[in-house]
């Protein structure tokens, strides 16, 4: 009798814990979810009674969320599609975009991999399937093995948009779930080729990107993606539902604050430049 | 000694009780069927929309389309591209693939094992074998693909000099690795519960153990034997993680088991938490989980009636 009565005290003070602060949900992108974790933590040491819950899953899995009313926060490596933003407004839900930091997509290659630069084009290529061989572009004689995310990832989505031009990815791209995923593949393999967030690569190289044959290779870092030159990057958003207010616009003014985005670039991110950061401070 | 006397409550009780025990069983029953129904009506509207069959009709999905002009025409599966081609041709040729080699792996390790448990090994090592074999049926399969992905891949790329790290042998191998447990556990029970009288007269009759378990005890128990590997095969075929995370995922046509694939049951899964509510995409993936769902039912009916025949036909020799 006693333990059952110490239960149930013990279950209303937990439930009282967490009906006293307000429950935040976050959910989205999985290149954005490691920046949004760290977020939460700081900014839930400063504000004890805030809770942040946040998942990642994908930006298309963000945004069904969304749109269905399941989370407050959504993240998306990607905007909206036309269908998504239609989809809103039957659904009656005003989307509010926040750019809250910055992505460069590096291309990995296997650390022994002696070509050091591809040019967009080649690039193109190499991932619709008309270069499949690494002398092609200047490496050895061997085939070309191509690694890619899942088409539910918005970082698929950008690089098929920004590099393949919309074309399709060769049949041979192996799609593999998460950019952990893709660089423990290239790592593995010398003949590897993937792609994706900066944030994650260890143990593979990174390929210095040309716009065209004659102009300058980048390496994508900090730097070259928020100055732009590096010419495969991206803005990571926050949607809302409506112009965030209370608890909601504190955290993502603090999140743009210089606080939040020096956070983000320790982490490997890439920090908005200060005036935009100071720009989509939300009033 | 005292007499047991048997006093039935009521009428009602009796009445109730069967009633409840009649809806539990029916209860699985329903379920099964209302889960089908669900499943096949997302997927109609590809045999009756017109707006959807524009993209995504039974010809489409089943034969070579040319989707850009001077190119060649192919079986594609690109749901998110400016043309979506919605081929189901490569997704059935990966789950077939993965499915072959697995049983290729398993039947020999599993009833292999189940012989040996069975017949010759003493008690105690039967005692370490059994539950050890089980126990790997108690693996997450989300553990096994990734033991796959990350160990067996690097392993058998070093060993066959694969060109594709993750391909249909690893995939199926890893896949093998979840239907041992099903084949060996049903073909081990179905060998232990043969009649001692049959090998008691095998043994009369002057032959020794190796001769009584493969000339009676293993024809006896083929019926267990074939069960075990249909419901392997089932499984095999619908597994998802383990394929998802070691096949490489890549929809290609081709008959090479070293060449990455992807499997109808990984392509459901990667792509229906994405897909716009609704859309031709979205009702190509129920399409394809009404595909999944006749094929497993027809492996279990098939192996249903074939052991059914078996037992019958070893019943009127063996009695």
């Amino acid at each position: 009798m006693k333990k059952i009565l110490i239960c149930g005290l013990l279950l209303i003070s937990a439930v009282g814990l967490v009906m006293a602060g307000t429950t935040i949900t976050i959910k989205g992108s999985d290149t954005l979810v490691r920046l949004g974790q760290r977020w939460s933590e700081e900014y839930m040491k400063h504000n004890p009674d805030i809770v942040i819950q946040i998942s990642g899953g994908g930006s298309g899995t963000g945004i069904a969320a969304l749109l269905n009313g399941t989370t407050d926060i959504c993240e998306a490596s990607r905007d909206m599609k036309e269908k998504e933003y239609k989809l809103a407004e039957q659904k009656g839900i005003i989307p509010y975009r926040v750019s809250v930091a910055l992505d460069g997509i590096a291309v990995f290659l296997h650390n022994s991999n002696p070509v050091t630069n591809l040019t967009l084009a080649q690039l193109k290529g190499i991932y619709t399937g008309a270069i499949t061989n690494w002398n092609e572009v200047g490496g050895p004689d061997a085939r070309i093995i191509l690694y890619g995310r899942e088409n539910n990832s918005g970082t698929y989505a950008f690089f098929k948009k920004q590099v393949l031009n919309k074309e399709d990815y060769s049949d041979y791209t192996q799609t593999l779930p998460g950019t952990a995923a893709v660089v423990n593949a290239v790592s593995k393999d010398k003949n590897g080729i993937g792609y994706g967030g900066l944030a994650w690569a260890t143990g593979v190289k990174f390929a210095e990107v040309k716009t065209n044959d004659t102009a300058m290779a980048v390496l994508p870092n900090v730097e070259t993606v928020s100055n732009g030159s590096y010419p495969i990057s991206r803005e990571l958003y926050w949607f809302f539902n409506g112009k965030p207010t209370g608890e909601l616009k504190k955290l993502v003014n603090w999140a743009l604050s210089e606080e939040g985005q020096k956070i983000a670039e320790e982490i490997d991110y890439v920090p908005l430049l200060k005036k935009d950061a100071v720009a989509n401070i939300v009033e | 000694m005292k007499r047991m006397k048997f006093k039935p409550k009521s009428k009602v009780h009796e009445f109730l009780g069967e009633k409840l025990i009649a809806i539990n069983a029916f209860a699985a029953l329903i379920a099964i069927v209302l889960i089908f129904a669900f499943i096949f009506k997302e997927a109609i509207p590809i045999l009756t929309d017109p707006e959807i069959q524009q993209e995504a009709s039974i010809d489409k999905m089943t034969f070579k389309q040319e989707f850009y002009e001077g190119r060649d025409p192919k079986w594609s599966w690109q749901p998110n591209s400016e043309v979506p081609k919605y081929s189901v041709l490569p997704l059935v040729i990966g789950t077939l693939k993965a499915a072959l080699v697995a049983m290729l792996f398993a039947i020999p390790l599993g009833v292999g094992a189940a012989i040996f448990s069975a017949e010759f090994a003493s008690r105690r090592w039967r005692e370490i074998i059994k539950p050890a074999i089980e126990m790997l049926a108690g693996i997450p399969s989300v553990v096994l693909g990734f033991f796959a992905l990350i160990v067996l891949a690097t392993i058998m790329q070093d060993m066959f000099g694969f060109l594709f790290r993750l391909n249909a042998v690893t995939a199926g191998i890893a896949l093998g690795l979840a239907v041992i447990p099903i084949v060996f556990t049903i073909a081990e029970d179905a060998m232990t519960s043969v009649p001692i009288s049959l090998r008691d007269a095998g043994l009369a009759l002057g032959a020794n153990q190796w001769q009584v378990s493969l000339t009676v005890v293993l024809p006896a128990a083929l019926p267990g034997i074939a069960a075990g590997v249909v419901l392997g095969f089932g499984r095999a075929i619908g597994e998802t993680m383990i394929v998802l995370m070691a096949s490489g995922n890549a929809a290609i046509v081709s008959a090479s088991l070293t060449d990455s694939m992807r499997t109808i049951s990984a392509s459901i899964a990667a792509e229906l938490a994405e897909v716009v509510f609704g859309s031709a995409h979205y009702n190509v993936l129920f399409f394809l989980g009404t595909l999944l769902f006749i094929f497993t039912f027809l492996t279990n009916l098939g192996g249903e009636l074939a052991v059914t025949k078996l037992k019958r036909r070893l019943q009127g020799r063996l009695s």
